[in-house]
């Protein structure tokens, strides 16, 4: 339980332009608090963490687009097919760029083949952000075994800025969700969210209880509403009560 | 065809409308009242009403926009046909054009728009009903829908015109004051950062008028401001219970 109670840092509802704190701190989420001289002010609607013993501070956003990141997991939908390339939409101001080479681990010659015959549009990809700067648009990448297309599951869109609640702390929420119900998440930064499930009974539950939690993710106490929802929708459903009764 | 000058101030201070000198029209905002943008709100100021939406960060919709360094911050100030007393014509006018530049300029000091480059961020503000301080409202509208996208921003943006009227200076005023008054000023500031964003002047001040309807804008856009955040807040708070 000890886990619990550290969890349990006050959070207060902070608007762009509110004071924060005085004094020496560290701002672990730049884009949405700032400082002038000495004061700390919000630069965003959001909930206020303040860690006085570690002189740190951070604004959670309680909405939000998505920016890409380097090193961001990210579940992108093919908009555009290239000569070399494919551009995916990863719900970002930017395209994502798939190059062929990186994709099929070969280069290819576009006269004799045509890369629609690989990936077309509207095709669903896992990859990760290998560069991306202020200059360039997001290069993907699916290097990597759990990445690569999509052929099978339940694709779920939330906030982008509700990924790291439905993850949970050192993600306690992902493998609550994935071991009450067998399922696999595979959760993308940008805010899509890929379930997979052997039992197609529990798919509606995990992506209805994804959604509960993007529309809940700011009052407290939510990993115990998600637990005790999908214990219902299981009961609902006759997933557990038979397995009960025979008992 | 004029119409001769109403008296708009009473002699004990009350204003045609029942108000006081530094009083406010009765004020509605709220949040989110659009689900296709990203952040919108509604703002009404008596009779004067406004939406506004605001879409992006995005991709800017034409190549040659793009800034390499921030985010390109687009404003559409817009009078819809039916918000007069006689049909306006829906093209931008001048004048629309006009507060469009002025709105964005008012908001391009608090939106960081820095931790966007290559994107732009849309603002449309849409008047539904015009009755004085459409500028004002619509600036107020806009902050707030911005605050609403989750764009960061430093601060707020509140925005009150002041005005002289029958040789008074009164807060808030509408259409009728506007037409027959002396002076409109309408001010938009940054509270928290103490910044003025937005100061026109329309008329005649003296310099002693000036700085006590400067005075007078202050202690509205003060007002305004709470119930700003006042309104933020409350999109959040009301679903904890």
């Amino acid at each position: 339980m000890g886990a619990q109670t550290e969890q349990r840092v006050e959070r207060v509802l902070v608007t762009p332009g509110d004071k924060l704190a005085e004094g020496d701190y560290k701002i672990l989420t730049p884009t949405t608090a700032y400082r002038v001289g000495t004061s700390y002010y919000s630069s965003i609607v959001g909930l206020l963490e303040l860690n006085p013993q570690e002189k740190s501070l951070k604004v959670i956003p309680l909405k939000g687009s998505y920016y890409p990141r380097v090193g961001d997991v990210v579940i992108g939908i093919v908009s555009d097919v290239g000569l070399t390339n494919w551009e995916l939409d990863i719900r970002a101001p930017f395209p994502g760029i798939l190059y062929a080479v990186d994709y099929l681990g070969r280069a290819i010659n576009p006269s004799k083949e045509n890369l629609k015959d690989f990936l077309d549009v509207g095709d669903v990809i896992v990859g990760k952000v290998e560069v991306f700067d202020r200059t360039r648009n997001p290069v993907i990448s699916t290097k990597g075994k759990e990445f690569g297309k999509v052929v099978d599951g339940a694709l779920v869109e939330i906030s982008p800025v509700k990924i790291p609640r439905l993850i949970g702390k050192k993600g306690s929420m992902q493998s609550l969700i994935e071991s009450e119900t067998n399922c696999k998440l595979i959760i993308g930064n940008n805010g899509r969210v890929l379930v997979l499930c052997e039992d197609k009974r529990y798919e509606e539950i995990v992506v209805r209880a994804i959604r509960k939690i993007d529309v809940e993710a700011h009052i407290s106490g939510l990993t115990d509403r998600v637990k005790e929802f999908i214990l219902v929708e299981k009961v609902k459903r006759g997933l557990v009560g038979n397995e009960e009764r025979k008992a | 065809m004029k119409r001769e000058k109403p008296k708009l101030v009473s002699e004990d201070g009350v204003r045609h409308d029942g108000r006081r000198l530094d009083e406010l029209r009765p004020v509605k905002m709220e949040v989110g009242v659009l689900s296709n943008a990203s952040g919108s709100a509604y703002v009404e100021f008596g009779k004067t009403r406004v939406i506004a939406a605001v879409y992006g960060p995005r991709e800017p919709p034409q190549r040659y926009m793009v800034l390499p360094h921030r985010a390109v911050l687009r404003c559409r100030y817009h009078m819809a046909p039916f918000s007069t007393d006689e049909r306006k014509n829906p093209a931008p006018s001048r004048r629309e054009i006009e507060i469009s530049k002025v709105i964005r300029e008012a908001l391009e000091p608090v939106v960081m728009s820095e931790a966007f480059p290559r994107t732009s961020i849309d603002v449309f503000i849409e008047v539904i009903s015009a009755d004085g301080g459409t500028r004002t409202a619509a600036l107020n509208a806009a902050s707030l829908a911005l605050a609403d996208a989750g764009v960061p921003m430093r601060d707020l943006v509140a925005a009150v015109a002041v005005g002289k009227v029958d040789g008074y200076l009164v807060l808030d005023i509408d259409q009728v004051e506007d037409n027959y008054g002396e002076a409109d000023m309408p001010v938009a500031m940054a509270p928290s950062l103490n910044m003025v964003t937005l100061l026109q002047l329309n008329g005649v001040l003296s310099p002693q008028e000036f700085s006590q309807a400067l005075n007078l804008a202050l202690k509205g856009v003060n007002e305004v401001y709470k119930l700003q955040k006042e309104t933020l807040r409350n999109k959040y708070l009301v679903r904890v219970e």
